[in-house]
């Protein structure tokens, strides 16, 4: 087999989407992909913006129809968009928000008046398509990009399917609370349905009492994909829930305690899934069953010169991960933290190095560090955020502030910015923990 | 120009700040929140995961459910005194 269809639905009158309680169904959905690729510029790339997740789908659906590249930078900050746009000088960016600020060629969807059309059957996409580059922000300043290809994205969400037992009760309705353009609600949220013949939701619900009527909204069988912040914010908020057979989360691990809470509230099973940008979805676990991850079929990990390696299966190539796995048999692995540079706030993931890097290449600024404070207060949903030191004599705390909202995601904005009259390191380049305690504030 | 805030509005303000600075670890002190500044970004700087986590309090601490189509979600979050505004119409405690 050398390709797989774009969608996995059998007959044009099948489910694919749902937008405000309504049913979009499958020939719906290849026609509006067939009108847009039909009008969408002349152009190999096209960063894909659009909040709504069926428009989101038939963007990228459209581009990989007609053999374009969608774009999925991890931020969109201004310089993000720079570094984009020397990346790929044909992008254009595809919103559906009038307002939007990108500073790319504009195409507005939906483009002009859609009639309501039909078609059917869904193309077939080779398997060695190149369909994307997802990029992490990189240590050094320069984005990276991460290349996916058709068949290894299909393979991957076929296996998660399976391990969610999604494809027997085929027709249930994904409600997330992330976005499609991030690697996991792009894989959970956007090919997971079409890949396994399932109903995604165009909405992206955010308030506690939003995610409940997004959730009442959707017929049953219903499934929620979320992270997190949003589950401890639904326990703090107290919120009811119509049944959910499924809750699925991922992009930070959550505590024991944490999940079986929810699983109590809501009586439903929640699962958790382990993957970065790099490699998609590589393991998942029941978190009150067990602490040890399961790997996907044909994936491995393994330890070298004491950095973790993940490859086979769909992963492109032989990776280093950002986290600290110790494995515990041939198919799973315990999580033991972030390999010492790294960060995650708010379930963003970053480096130390690169945060650094964003902040001294500011014109004035002489020196800089992030950091983050053991035992700093957490917020009720549970967020501590990083600190910085700057050295800058001739800037103010707001001016900085100003600058570092043009680089970086707002998760990692410090809190607090303390300008200092130096960064004393020790002699291998590190701010030792006593001389940042003697700096700050008592929290 | 807006019109002065009532005394009531200026001391449900002034509460709000503090609920605001405690539960998202500001470091700025509430005294110095301007009222009239966005709350988003340039102004106090807030991201996304700081206004759920003002949704909270403010639904427990005033029985006030904020939704993302309660009318006019930007409008609420565009100033200290609109966010106060919004609070004393419609809280239930």
């Amino acid at each position: 087999m050398h390709v797989a269809p774009l969608i996995a639905h059998g007959a044009p009158d099948a489910i694919v989407a749902f937008r405000n309680g309504s049913p979009i169904r499958a020939g719906r959905f290849i026609a509006d992909i067939a009108q847009l690729s039909a009008r969408l510029p002349t152009t190999g790339h096209v960063l894909n913006a659009c909040h709504d997740r069926y428009s989101f789908a038939v963007g990228l659906a459209a581009c990989i129809s007609s053999n374009r590249v969608s774009l999925l930078p991890s931020t969109h900050t201004p310089e993000a968009i720079r570094q984009l746009g020397s990346f790929a000088p044909d992008a254009i960016c595809l919103t559906d928000d009038p307002a939007c600020d990108i500073d790319l060629p504009q195409f507005q969807f939906p483009p002009g008046a859609v009639p309501d059309a039909e078609a059917w059957p869904a193309p077939a996409v080779a398997l060695d398509r190149l369909v994307a580059y997802i990029f992490t922000s990189g240590s050094t300043g320069v984005p990276v990009p991460h290349a996916k290809t058709w068949g290894r994205l299909v393979r991957c969400v076929q296996i998660e399917a399976a391990r969610l037992r999604l494809l027997a009760t085929a027709s249930c309705v994904i409600v997330a609370t992330v976005p499609a353009q991030h690697m996991y609600g792009f894989e959970s949220t956007v090919l997971l349905p079409l890949q396994s013949g399932n109903a995604l939701c165009a909405g992206r619900p955010f308030y506690p009492a939003d995610i409940a009527s997004a959730l009442a909204a959707a017929p049953a069988p219903r499934m929620l994909v979320s992270t997190p912040v949003h589950l401890r914010t639904l326990l703090a908020a107290n919120i009811d829930l119509p049944p959910i057979e499924l809750i699925l989360s991922a992009t930070a691990s959550l505590d024991e305690s944490l999940a079986r809470k929810v699983e109590e509230r809501y009586a439903v099973p929640l699962l958790e899934i382990y993957g970065s940008t790099e490699t998609g979805q590589i393991a998942s676990r029941r978190t009150t069953q067990t602490a040890e991850w399961l790997l996907w079929p044909d994936v491995s990990v393994s330890v070298r010169d004491g950095q973790t390696w993940v490859e086979g299966g769909h992963v492109e190539s032989a990776t280093p991960m950002g986290d600290v796995l110790e494995i515990t048999g041939a198919d799973r692995f315990l999580l033991r933290g972030r390999v010492a540079d790294l960060v995650n706030i708010a379930g963003k993931r970053s480096s130390l190095a690169y945060l650094d890097h964003q902040l001294t290449s500011i014109p004035g600024v002489i020196d800089g560090a992030f950091f983050l404070r053991e035992g700093a207060p957490a917020t009720e949903i549970g967020i501590t955020r990083l600190g910085a030191l700057v050295v800058a004599p001739n800037l103010d705390v707001k001016a900085i502030t100003s600058c570092l909202r043009e680089r970086l995601d707002p998760a990692f904005l410090p809190r607090p910015l303390l300008l200092v009259p130096e960064i004393r390191r020790n002699a291998t380049g590190k701010l030792p923990l006593h001389v940042l305690q003697s700096l700050l504030p008592d929290p | 120009m807006q019109p002065a805030a009532s005394p009531v509005t200026r001391d449900l303000e002034r509460e709000i700040a503090d609920l605001m600075v405690q539960a998202l670890n500001l470091t700025v002190a509430s005294a110095d929140i301007d009222p009239a500044a966005p709350l988003y970004r340039e102004g106090l700087g807030l991201d996304s995961i700081d206004i759920l986590e003002i949704a909270l309090v403010v639904s427990k601490r005033y029985g006030v459910e904020i939704k993302a189509d309660s009318e006019n979600n930007h409008q609420i979050f565009s100033s200290l005194t609109a966010l106060a505004d919004f609070i004393a119409e419609r809280r239930t405690k």
